[in-house]
């Protein structure tokens, strides 16, 4: 199956703040990762959280994102990372510039 | 709250008990004297609106709220070490751990679960920083700290401080790796067979797996 970001994909997570029921965290939205795995496709839980049937169904994507990029202070490891699952509509393909700390040839998988 | 009794001023102890005026002891307040929260009293309409329209009876729900506060980390551990003895049964495990799970006759529910196995590079550590999503038919209802605000919060901003405090100490040259279970997954640990329990059979071995080693806020020791 094709999705549309292939694992390996460097993506970004939107940073936008809409109202209502959204399962993407806070700590992620602006900050680059790398798709790790494709979780399957779901009902969008922003619909369904509404009484609606949340279809079609959106791709689950898991993103894992080295802890230096998500916070610029991070005094653990240096590979430490926090992998989180995040729907397709709050991706985009990540700028080369993007996620800086990422660059590295780690596969994280 | 003086009407129950449970007025601080008169709970004072400062003076012995040798005496023999009747005072009243401060009660422990009952789960009710907070008064309901919005959602409570949601909950409690829901449930007897159900049970007026019959379409589902008291019996019903009292042996669903049984079922729930039955599960426990015993199921979890037992698919632990039966993955450690039967290289076969964790490949099945990783692959779907819902299959694997009935393959033991333990019901692991209708939500996709992933195991995600510690090694000697990797350690992990799930939480869900959005609420409090947790494999609650494999390890049991979740723990009062991982609903709270300090672990959801903290585990993603230094994990490894919250690692040590759980008296969990990562070496630096491994990768600690948080799961943040936000959708429709659920993660449970498959924590690495210590070394040293090689005489032990699978029962001995299941014993080892708590349930903080399948949060990955702890390692199984070899006792």
């Amino acid at each position: 199956m094709t999705h549309r970001f292939p694992i390996g994909a460097r993506v970004s997570v939107s940073s936008s703040f809409p109202p209502g029921h959204v399962r993407t965290p806070f700590f992620v939205r602006g900050k680059t990762g790398i798709v790790t795995e494709v979780a399957g496709e779901f009902p969008n839980p922003e619909e369904l959280a509404y009484g609606r049937d949340g279809l079609p169904a959106r791709t689950l994507f898991r993103v894992t994102f080295l802890q230096q990029d998500l916070w610029p202070d991070y005094a653990g490891g240096a590979g430490d990372t926090t992998v989180v699952d995040i729907f397709e509509h709050w991706l985009q393909e990540a700028d080369a510039s993007e996620g800086a700390a990422g660059k590295g040839e780690r596969a994280h998988v | 709250m003086s009407e129950n009794g449970n007025d601080q001023q008169d709970g004072g102890h400062s003076h012995g008990h040798a005496h023999d005026h009747s005072h009243r002891h401060p009660f422990q307040p009952d789960l009710e004297d907070g008064g309901y929260s919005y959602y409570q009293v949601m909950t409690e309409a829901v449930a007897e609106l159900l049970l007026e329209k019959a379409v589902i009876t008291s019996e019903e729900l009292r042996k669903t709220v049984e079922s729930i506060d039955s599960k426990s980390p015993a199921f979890g551990a037992r698919m632990v070490a039966r993955a450690w003895v039967d290289p076969d049964f964790k490949a099945r495990m990783l692959d779907d751990v819902i299959a694997a799970a009935d393959e033991l006759g333990i019901d692991a529910g209708g939500i996709p679960i992933k195991a995600i196995e510690n090694t000697d590079r990797v350690h992990n550590v799930i939480v869900c920083t959005l609420c409090s999503c947790y494999p609650r038919l494999l390890i049991g209802l979740p723990p009062d700290w991982y609903k709270a605000r300090a672990y959801r919060s903290r585990v993603v901003r230094e994990p490894r401080a919250v690692l040590e405090e759980f008296g969990t100490s990562i070496p630096d040259d491994m990768e600690v790796r948080v799961h943040d279970s936000t959708a429709d997954l659920r993660y449970m640990v498959l924590p690495a067979r210590p070394k040293g329990t090689e005489a032990l059979d699978e029962e001995a071995l299941a014993a080892l797996v708590t349930r903080d080693c399948m949060i990955g806020t702890a390692v199984p020791k070899s006792n």
